[in-house]
């Protein structure tokens, strides 16, 4: 079975990664500097040329590139490259600031699906799967990204799209579907949904899943695991950067392996801005060194993780980032102390309840209170109501140890907290401040 | 010989209880004894009903948490020191509570007593050296 979808490049040696890095981005300056006025004037406040950048050893040298930028420049002010040779674009949800447009030309489109059809390889695809993408498709990447890949490796690709997880389940069983992508809480709700109608992990053919667009917990992994009887691969991507495929899981699961060909990785120190060595955890940033529409030059991803450039079991040479805790704009400061929504998730199913949830914070008389509701599981309930409260309470005193506050812990009724078919909404911000 | 008594999940929010009341409107069942068990957010409905199997499956059905225990029913004379007797028994022989709920049926000068314990069958075994015998589904059922 083929093991990886570029050979070549995705198992390199390092010099030739640098190397190649090295051109890339001396390239993708000068060509930022010379056709992108803000891009010039954010160089030129440094004091930094094209002729300053030589390889990767002065990526330093460069400015950060972060969200605001994107909003005080949207929508055109970014743009690499004329807007007739553009052929799509993308879009973020808006839901937490302003929405990003992102523009890809052909030759954009071509190293996002080459990156994704590497992941489908990764996950074990090839041109007998049937490949099942339940992202949303529209100005979400996660669809049109994943069909393009799936495409690409020759997989009979089912654009189904999100929703509708009847039809979901039919398509799974009667096309024979063996690899599913979509959001990790959407494929938990397709498992959850398939108990319902008494299907287990062997009614259907799935292999293997591809899951991204939000963070997840490893705990969350091993319950779709269980429930779809598949072996699930996390994908990472952002949209400013292309989309999903920016990094993905091997069959080692240590890490997402980045695509080094196009994105140089860096970890900084998110309040001073400092670059950290190897190892370190921090925010990511990312540089898209040969992307045309969309440059991208030290994009700050507010994705808090470390990288590790040790050799892989499985042959790829690529750098591997740290599955991210959540972006740096889900982490919660809750009476000061900093809370990411999947260390919750971790807690929650350690203890044996569903990664069904949703995160309360409130303030009330100036102390900021964070509830964790969520549901009752048949497996739990007992009509000893001494029982329930311990074990209520053991979620509390976990909850507590991971988190150094203490959250209050509510059960629901089953079904009381909605599902979602895209990215999930867990956390509920009630404080005004 | 123990009865069949069942406990539903409910949240501790007004209109929860009579979701619950509504199902079973609905399906026929009948309710012969109701015990509700509370927390700040959470409550328990525990029911004796007239078809134990038709009720689980209609909760069920309708995304309610239940689950079926096996309770012990006592009749006791409806006069002073009625409870007492019983309980006193039960202390004799070590059984623990660790909830009760009565109601009276048709006839009223007998009240029944519903007992969860610690240890159901060793709770029957102990009473009925003492002459306590728990009442069968069938003598339930004719109340």
């Amino acid at each position: 079975m083929q093991k990886y979808y570029q050979p070549e490049i995705e198992c390199a040696p390092r010099e030739v990664i640098k190397k190649l890095q090295s051109e890339r981005l001396a390239a993708q300056i000068r060509r930022v500097y010379d056709n992108v006025p803000y891009y010039r004037k954010k160089m030129e406040e440094k004091g930094v040329t094209p002729d300053d950048i030589k390889g990767i050893d002065d990526l330093y040298k460069l400015p950060f590139l972060s969200k605001y930028d994107l909003r005080d420049a949207y929508p055109y002010g970014l743009l690499g490259a004329p807007l007739k040779d553009c052929v799509r674009i993308h879009s973020t949800s808006g839901t937490t600031g302003k929405r990003v447009i992102a523009f890809y030309t052909q030759h954009d489109i071509d190293l996002w699906d080459d990156c994704c059809a590497r992941a489908i390889v990764a996950a074990g695809g090839s041109k007998d799967d049937v490949c099942q993408v339940a992202y949303g498709y529209g100005l979400f990447t996660g669809g049109f990204g994943l069909n393009g890949g799936s495409q690409k490796v020759g997989c009979l690709t089912v654009p189904i799209s999100s929703g509708n997880t009847e039809r979901q389940i039919m398509f799974l069983q009667d096309l024979n579907a063996t690899i599913l992508c979509c959001t990790p809480s959407y494929a938990a709700y397709l498992g959850e949904h398939m108990k319902e109608m008494g299907l287990g992990p062997d009614d259907i053919p799935l292999k293997a899943g591809i899951f991204g667009a939000e963070a997840w917990s490893e705990e969350m992994r091993q319950s779709i695991q269980e429930t779809l009887g598949i072996k699930a691969y996390d994908i990472y991507g952002l949209t400013e950067l292309s989309g999903p495929g920016v990094a993905f899981e091997c069959s080692d699961q240590h890490g997402m392996h980045i695509n080094e060909d196009h994105f140089i990785a860096e970890i900084i120190d998110p309040d001073t801005g400092e670059v950290l060595p190897e190892g370190a955890t921090g925010e990511l940033v990312i540089t898209a060194v040969d992307k045309e529409a969309f440059p991208m030059i030290r994009y700050r991803t507010r994705d808090i993780c470390s990288l590790t450039r040790e050799k892989c079991p499985c042959g790829r040479t690529h750098v591997r980032m740290s599955k991210p805790k959540g972006r740096s704009d889900d982490m919660l400061i809750i009476r000061g102390v900093n809370v990411f929504p999947s260390q919750i998730e971790t807690v929650l199913l350690n203890n044996g309840y569903a990664a069904n949830y949703l995160i309360v914070v409130d303030r009330v008389n100036n102390t900021d209170t964070l509830e964790v509701q969520v549901e009752m599981t048949p497996d739990m309930f007992t009509d000893d109501i001494g029982a329930i409260q311990s074990r209520q309470n053991a979620l509390v005193a976990g909850l507590q140890s991971m988190l150094g506050i203490r959250a209050k812990v509510t059960l629901l009724a089953p079904k009381s907290i909605t599902r979602s078919e895209g990215k999930a909404v867990r956390v509920i911000d009630k404080r005004k401040i | 010989m123990s009865t069949k008594q069942i406990s539903a999940f409910l949240e501790n929010k007004p209109g929860k209880l009579s979701e619950l009341t509504s199902l079973l409107a609905a399906n026929g069942i009948d309710l012969r004894a109701l015990s509700l068990a509370e927390t700040n957010d959470f409550g328990i409905a525990r029911m004796i009903v007239d078809d134990v199997e038709k009720a689980s499956a209609v909760l069920a059905n309708e995304s309610f948490i239940a689950s079926v225990t096996e309770v012990l029913v006592f009749a006791v004379p409806n006069e002073p020191g009625g409870l007492n007797r019983l309980l006193t028994e039960f202390n004799k022989a070590n059984v623990n509570i660790i909830y009760m709920y009565a109601f009276i049926g048709r006839d009223t000068s007998r009240a029944y007593m519903i007992f969860r314990v610690s240890d159901t069958a060793s709770a029957e075994r102990a009473l009925s050296l003492a002459g306590l015998h728990p009442l069968t589904q069938s003598e339930m059922d004719a109340i």
